[in-house]
């Protein structure tokens, strides 16, 4: 009897389907966009040439470094909104902290290009407050360019800061905090010395999120960067561009996108690896009173900045209810738009359920063997699968479309304009979120179940399904909301891949925006926004909590 | 530099509910002093109301002449050892003891040697670079002590800091709490809910319930001289018996209620003929006489040094609603181990067993004072 011989049992069966789905539908694309980088365009042999010309032209390289220093100014910016909120939230009492809470959590969860849209709908060049002002013989500082996406993506983005630090913080021991007054410090050099170093390993770990989503984010640069170059405008454009783009030197470009993101990523990953610490509270941290003066200032800044993230969504519904007519705007309000949206854009709403829910199934039942695998069934094996499934992470979504395109642009996987190649890029860009909260719970949940279930004469595939998936069902769920939130309002990849019979919601909004029918576009946006908000509350339902971990 | 802590007539409130009535209490300069009570008796509060993490809603507390109800707690210099240690995650055990140190601007050189001189005093001088994640639960609290030590603070203030350690680590820790806290001569106040600890540890004790000191004392006087039945019962037990006194002749006497006289020369000079009282054995205080109280063993536990029996009286001679009426038979001077449902005959020792009132609350012993000085 040897053991060395692969046992077929269910579980190496599940390991190998999966592996071989990873192969082709992750490393086979992305290995194909790293080899097409090298390739001429017209004679297709291998060359240097791509990367040659993007690193002598100025053009290319100024993208680049736009790209930089957009996001790591939003980065900045995130943090010196988040981290204030964050501890004011955390360490005082605040009127309406509910409602505030939930407020944050939509805005975090709406789509950064609706973010976009809606600024524009403000302080665009027809914007309400444009034109409000010019009437008043004021002009307002052009919205389109740096300062309007640093606007729109700081806005969109410090409630990652915020909600990553408050969970932090609510993991301090209050302990720690007394300990530092009893040893005679107190105040702001408290904060500095013991508070913010606690959280700093996660505040990294929100900057990372803030920085991967800003530099790979397509919508909000296409809508208001105007002339301001960045990386995934430009790779969109040499991709699809009429102006004799070259899908090689997309591809080249994408590397290089790629590249720098997982440096980032690494980088992260090995900072959090040597510098964090376990942290357990066993008092948490008790929200003080707070008054005068200093309690006038801290409530200003929060419910001004809770305002500011908010106002745009509430514009866009607005907007959706103004009469129109031939695209413009008149007086009065009316359900025109909507009726025109279910006249002529009801294929994209039937598209995104469709699609989404086609990936959400996907995903979770994903993110259940993914997990039990990488968490029950430890060996090389599924330590490859855990480590390939975190690759999303780093490749762009615009990157992902292009990646997929090149792909499976030919026989015998010819998936380009097909439905399939846009749920396969939905569950390559979101399973993340589920598989998280699937090892979450796992780990949670005793193995002895399962083993008791076998040791009565269950096969090891039925008890899983019987005992374990069960148990796993509220962990996983959690995760999922997530995952379908964000697939919902997924356009990054979408735009790369839809044909006119395959759009989605947030591809037809971002069409009508580019044509300037804003009506539609806010009807749309507007139907988007409420199915995101029902499925936060169904997530707080689920969940039972308002913590929510991406 | 350590100084004595005065608190007159403190009152704790939370809202409407009130936690500590009116509390007064001396503690002295230098002595290692014990807030001891079952949990909810508000001694964490009294510590944190001295540590300046909680209010005080009336009376004063002192250290020597100073009022300090006002002071912030990071202004009052005090030591103070958490119930979860409080190690900072992020720094290293060297940079744990330095925090304070270092708030306090000490000159570098002579930081380094007190950071050296206490993390020997401690012994933990080897892991000083380590992140306190790395340490052992009795190592982290040693760091905890090390830290609040070295800043040299008027009080040292420790909330059940042995509490989370195992059985045999808790009697070393304690061991090396008390030697180092007499090595640096301290006042210190000690939260516990541990009797036995408090008793190992203490200079003295104050035994609380329900915001009120019960009696403050020696450990030998608290085990000994109970002021009143709670203290008896919750350090140590004890059992207790229905009894009456009999003033006639010079000696006064306590008659449980078959009839069992046991002379009481000890007895203060107010009992009155026939007045109703309390008496209390702990499981010690008998031994085995042929002229004793008749019992009935219902169960017994082997303990190594010596057996517990647990007792049957007959109806109407102990009070309800105890645990258990208990016997202890030192192992070392036996003749025989009793089976269960044997009788046996018990006679308390007089010089041993205290007194109380009727109604539980005072002692009738002479000279059983409820505060000592």
């Amino acid at each position: 009897m040897t053991n060395k011989k692969i046992r077929w049992d269910f579980w190496t069966i599940v390991t190998v389907v999966i592996l071989a789905l990873f192969a082709i539908f992750l490393l086979y694309p992305l290995i194909s966009l790293f080899l097409s980088g090298f390739k001429d365009t017209e004679t297709g042999i291998w060359t240097m040439d791509n990367y040659a010309r993007f690193f002598s032209k100025k053009y290319y390289k100024s993208a680049l470094l736009n790209s930089f220093k957009l996001t790591i100014s939003v980065t900045l910016v995130a943090i010196l909104l988040g981290v204030p909120l964050a501890y004011f939230m955390s360490f005082y009492k605040i009127k309406g902290k509910g409602i505030l809470e939930i407020l944050f959590i939509i805005s975090m969860m709406s789509p950064n290009f609706i973010g976009a849209y809606s600024w524009i709908l403000l302080l665009g060049r027809s914007g309400t407050v444009t034109q409000f002002l010019k009437g008043m013989g004021i002009h307002m500082p052009s919205i389109y360019g740096f300062g309007g996406m640093l606007l729109v993506f700081a806005l969109k983005l410090y409630p990652f800061i915020y909600m990553y630090v408050s969970g932090a913080l609510k993991k301090i021991d209050v302990a720690l905090s007394e300990a530092a007054e009893s040893l005679g410090c107190g105040g702001l050099r408290k904060v500095f010395t013991v508070i913010m170093p606690l959280v700093t390993p996660t505040l990294i770990a929100a900057a990372l999120l803030v920085f991967m989503n800003c530099m790979a984010d397509f919508g909000t640069p296409a809508l208001i960067g105007e002339g301001y170059r960045v990386m995934p405008t430009l790779v969109y454009s040499e991709f699809v561009g009429e102006t004799g783009g070259s899908a090689n030197f997309a591809a080249c470009m994408a590397t290089i996108m790629v590249v720098v993101t997982a440096t980032i990523f690494l980088i992260q990953k090995w900072y959090v690896n040597t510098k964090s610490f376990a942290m357990s509270s066993m008092r948490p941290i008790q929200p003080k009173a707070v008054h005068g003066i200093k309690g006038f200032l801290i409530h200003l800044y929060i419910y001004l900045l809770a305002a500011t993230s908010i106002i745009p969504q509430c514009m866009v519904i607005y907007t959706s209810f103004r009469a129109t007519k031939m695209q413009v705007f008149v007086d009065g309000f009316s359900l025109e738009s909507y009726r025109k949206v279910f006249s002529t854009a009801v294929q994209s709403i039937k598209n995104t359920y469709l699609y989404c829910l086609a990936a959400i199934v996907i995903i979770i039942v994903l993110g259940m063997l993914i997990a039990y695998l990488a968490v029950r069934r430890k060996n090389w094996l599924t330590n490859i699968i855990d480590t390939i499934a975190m690759f999303p992470y780093i490749v762009p979504g615009s990157v992902l479309g292009i990646t997929l395109l090149i792909a499976f642009n030919h026989p015998p996987m010819m998936l380009a304009g097909s439905a399939i190649i846009m749920i396969i890029s939905l569950v390559i860009r979101r399973q993340a979120y589920t598989l998280r909260s699937s090892s979450a719970i796992l780990y949670q949940i005793s193995p002895s179940m399962e083993e008791a279930a076998i040791s009565l004469g269950d096969s090891p595939s039925m008890s899983f399904v019987k005992v374990t998936a069960k148990m796993m069902l509220p962990g996983v769920a959690s995760g999922a909301i997530l995952s379908w939130i964000t697939l919902i309002n997924e356009l990054s990849s979408s735009v790369m891949l839809y044909t006119a019979g395959t759009r989605t919601m947030s591809v037809a909004i971002y069409n009508e925006v580019i044509r300037a029918s804003y009506g539609t576009a806010a009807a749309l946006a507007t139907i988007l926004t409420i199915t995101t908000v029902v499925s936060l509350l169904i997530f707080f339902k689920v969940s039972g909590n308002k913590d929510v971990t991406m | 530099m350590s100084v004595s802590i005065g608190i007159g007539n403190v009152v704790k409130k939370y809202g409407d509910l009130t936690i500590i009535p009116d509390l007064s209490a001396y503690i002295k300069n230098g002595e290692f002093f014990t807030l001891l009570g079952p949990s909810g008796c508000g001694k964490t509060t009294l510590l944190r109301m001295i540590a300046g993490f909680n209010s005080i809603e009336g009376g004063t507390i002192k250290f020597d002449e100073e009022v300090i109800n006002d002071i912030p707690a990071q202004k009052r210099n005090i030591g103070m050892v958490f119930q979860s240690y409080a190690i900072f995650p992020h720094l290293t055990v060297r940079q744990n003891v330095e925090y304070g140190l270092k708030i306090r601007k000490v000159p570098k050189d002579k930081m380094k040697d007190r950071i050296d001189e206490i993390l020997k005093v401690v012994k933990i001088d080897e892991y000083q670079d380590r992140l306190p994640e790395r340490l052992s639960g009795g190592q982290q609290q040693r760091v905890a002590l090390a830290r609040a030590i070295v800043i040299h603070p008027q009080v040292l203030l420790m909330d059940e800091p042995l509490s989370n350690l195992d059985a045999k680590l808790r009697i070393e820790m304690r061991s090396a709490i008390r030697d180092v806290q007499k090595q640096v001569g301290i006042t210190t106040v000690y939260v516990t809910h541990d009797q036995e600890e408090a008793l190992a540890i203490s200079d003295r004790i104050a035994v609380m319930k329900q915001g009120i000191i019960q009696q403050i004392g020696s450990p030998q006087d608290i085990y000994a001289r109970p002021y009143n039945a709670f203290v008896s019962t919750f350090i140590g037990h004890s059992n207790l018996f229905f009894g009456t006194i009999k003033k006639q002749g010079d000696v006064p006497t306590v008659v449980f209620s078959n009839g069992y006289q046991v002379s009481m020369p000890n007895l203060v000079d107010t009992v009155t003929e026939g007045q109703k009282a309390v008496i209390s054995v702990r499981p010690e205080e008998f031994s085995l006489n042929e002229e004793g109280l008749e019992c009935e063993i219902i169960s017994r536990t082997f303990l190594g040094k010596y057996t517990n029996y647990f007792l049957r009286f007959p109806d109407g001679m102990v009070l309800d609603n105890q645990p258990s009426i208990e016997y202890s038979q030192d192992l070392g001077h036996v003749d025989r181990i009793f089976g269960v449902g044997e009788k046996i005959r018990l006679r308390p020792n007089p010089n041993k067993i205290n007194v109380f009132t009727e109604d539980l609350e005072r002692s009738l012993i002479k000279d059983v004072k409820k505060y000592d000085e």
